[in-house]
């Protein structure tokens, strides 16, 4: 079973399974068409064009200059620039939704970085790999060694990647800022949704990966 | 006694030059006495004429226009051959069949700046209140009164809003300037190689090239044209300073080292014993056979005083506050003229207005030079950037 086909999209065309990631579908279903975004840390700029092709009106922010000029090069308004030093250049209500993508547990400073998201945009979707995972955890308990997996393959001592979280340790920081999350999502280690409605401890022990809407104004634990 | 050669005299006469002042081998706009140009310095110049390039047809909602803005000591002959030095097109890699701005898609425009020495007014032209060349009585120009008069010919175009208005250094000034004085005119900008403001360092690098002019006794206090001499070798000299800010450490190493000219052993004198002497030492002899000296005072100074913040009360993100133009910032890693941390200081303050931007800083050891050589990522950039910006303009480019 393809991505596109467990995560159905309006306008997308079916004919191309695989071109999208999973989390970038499901990120993109989060985004009313015709909105305003920002991307930060957008890679190549994959999210930016699939974004594109639903008249979102994209921005992209980018640490690598291979990577911002690849996006530049393909017509996207793509600047250099850090999540945890250039947010704060951005005005508050910039955009209507800020997307940080698979790029929370590279950040210094994860706390201020999703507050500036919030910010900036009166939402913001947030993605990160959840550490919290069966296999993270296996590895941790049986292996005895720092979890690496496909998405994650780079060792302890090389790895961007300097605040991993669980997506209970996530949801524990959304409470404790007053984040409001509007909807969480946790995909298994195919790409799949977990059904809604499965206890947290599921979704942090099965779910490769999180997926948040959230938007300002959630009361402070 | 100890060989010394000075720079030697340029072959192309001066004539040559002078001539392309008055009557340049270029369209020419003129402007009488009813559309004087409003100056900077609070005076009107009147009468005054620009000339102008164009290149390809103006399509029929006249919404191709694209304005190329040259640098320092560019002209409005960006892609054909120069009337006075022979020499191709001075940005034909990027500009022409083929290239990312294409003729064959865009009306091209590219028009010499007030102040230059290639056909618009500036201080080698005749004053018609004397009947003489207007030397240092031509009123000092900024990069505001070359937009403003740049303007003036678009309207004269008939022209509304152009496409895209691109330009590198002086000519990314120029840009800048643009979207900030006509924001609604500029749909698209294109800013390479610059700065929203002139450094200290680079003020004080103008002001050597200034000092090494004035310091010429054939300069006559700028009335130099009155006796039928140029102030050849403290231009050139200004020049050669001057190139050297365009190229970097790293490429001179490349292109020179400590390589010898024509010899394999010093001769103990002040002759051009290595290769970068001489390189250099061509650069200012052939600047001299087609610039102005005065011209060179006067563009210089335009730079200097140029600061986009200080005329919006300090803060720069107001003076592009809730511009719809799409943005494309460039910069090159060896650029020490322009350094990438002037255009992050542009692109943040346009993040700051919420103005759509994109900004690439290019790996490249060539310099501030870069942006006029054949750098193929700078060129897949520009392509990219225009064409995504013609699609939201809904412009159709036709294909054969």
């Amino acid at each position: 079973m393809s991505v596109q086909e467990v995560l159905p999209l309006d306008g997308l065309a079916k004919e191309q399974p695989g071109q999208f990631r999973a989390d970038h579908l499901l990120v993109a279903g989060m985004v009313k068409p015709g909105s305003k975004v920002l991307d930060v840390g957008c890679g190549e700029g994959d999210l930016l064009q699939l974004l594109e092709t639903r008249g979102v009106d994209g921005r992209g922010i980018e640490l690598s200059r291979e990577g911002v000029n690849r996006c530049v090069a393909k017509g996207l308004a793509v600047v250099q620039g850090d999540a945890d030093t250039d947010l704060v250049n951005y005005p508050d209500d910039a955009f209507d939704y800020v997307i940080l993508s698979q790029t929370l547990q590279a950040t210094r400073q994860p706390k201020v970085v999703l507050e500036n998201l919030l910010r900036i945009g009166r939402r913001a979707i947030v993605s990160f790999p959840n550490f919290g995972f069966w296999r993270m955890r296996l590895q941790l308990l049986i292996g005895g060694h720092m979890p690496r997996t496909e998405n994650l393959p780079a060792t302890w001592y090389d790895t961007a990647n300097i605040h991993f979280c669980t997506i209970k340790d996530f949801v524990e920081l959304c409470d404790a800022i007053g984040v409001k999350m509007e909807r969480a999502e946790a995909l298994d280690l195919y790409g799949r949704p977990l059904r809604l409605r499965l206890p947290w401890w599921v979704w942090n022990m099965f779910g490769e990966q999180g997926v948040f809407l959230l938007s300002r104004g959630g009361r402070k634990a | 006694m100890v060989g010394v050669k000075s720079v030697p005299s340029p072959a192309i006469s001066a004539d040559d030059r002078s001539h392309e002042v008055d009557h340049p081998s270029s369209q020419v706009a003129q402007f009488g006495a009813e559309q004087p140009l409003r100056l900077d310095c609070g005076i009107d110049l009147s009468p005054f004429q620009i000339a102008y390039q164009t290149y390809g047809e103006l399509n029929a909602d006249r919404s191709n226009a694209i304005l190329i803005c040259h640098a320092l000591t560019g002209d409005q002959h960006v892609a054909n051959v120069h009337p006075v030095t022979g020499k191709p097109g001075w940005w034909e890699t990027l500009v022409g069949p083929g290239r990312p701005i294409d003729p064959k898609h865009y009306f091209i425009i590219c028009s010499n700046v007030i102040g230059g020495c290639m056909g618009s007014t500036g201080p080698a032209s005749i004053n018609p209140a004397t009947g003489k060349v207007w030397g240092l009585d031509f009123p000092v120009i900024t990069i505001p009164d070359m937009v403003r008069a740049q303007a003036m010919l678009i309207d004269r175009l008939g022209i509304d809003t152009l496409f895209a208005v691109v330009g590198g250094s002086m000519g990314g000034m120029q840009v800048l300037q643009w979207t900030a004085a006509y924001p609604a005119r500029v749909y698209s900008a294109l800013a390479i190689a610059c700065s929203t403001r002139h450094s200290a360092q680079n003020i004080a690098f103008h002001e050597l090239g200034r000092q090494a002019v004035m310091a010429d006794p054939d300069w006559h206090n700028g009335g130099y044209a009155d006796q039928g001499i140029h102030p050849h070798r403290g231009l050139a000299v200004a020049r050669m300073a001057a190139h050297i800010t365009y190229l970097s450490d790293a490429a001179l190493h490349r292109k020179f080292g400590r390589r010898m000219q024509d010899r394999e052993l010093p001769t103990f004198s002040f002759d051009a014993d290595f290769q970068v002497e001489s390189y250099l030492r061509y650069q200012g002899s052939s600047f001299v056979e087609r610039f102005d000296a005065n011209s060179y005072l006067y563009l210089t100074r335009a730079m200097d005083y140029f600061d986009i913040a200080a005329d919006h009360g300090g803060v720069l993100a107001k003076a592009f506050a809730g511009i719809q133009t799409r943005f494309c910032v460039v910069s090159f890693t060896s650029d020490w003229l322009f350094p990438t941390s002037e255009s992050r200081a542009l692109v943040h303050a346009l993040n700051a207005s919420s103005a759509r931007v994109s900004f690439a800083e290019i790996e490249t050891d060539r310099g501030h030079d870069a942006f006029l050589l054949d750098v193929p990522e700078f060129f897949d950039i520009s392509r990219a950037f225009l064409q995504s910006a013609g699609k939201a303009r809904g412009l159709t480019t036709r294909n054969d």
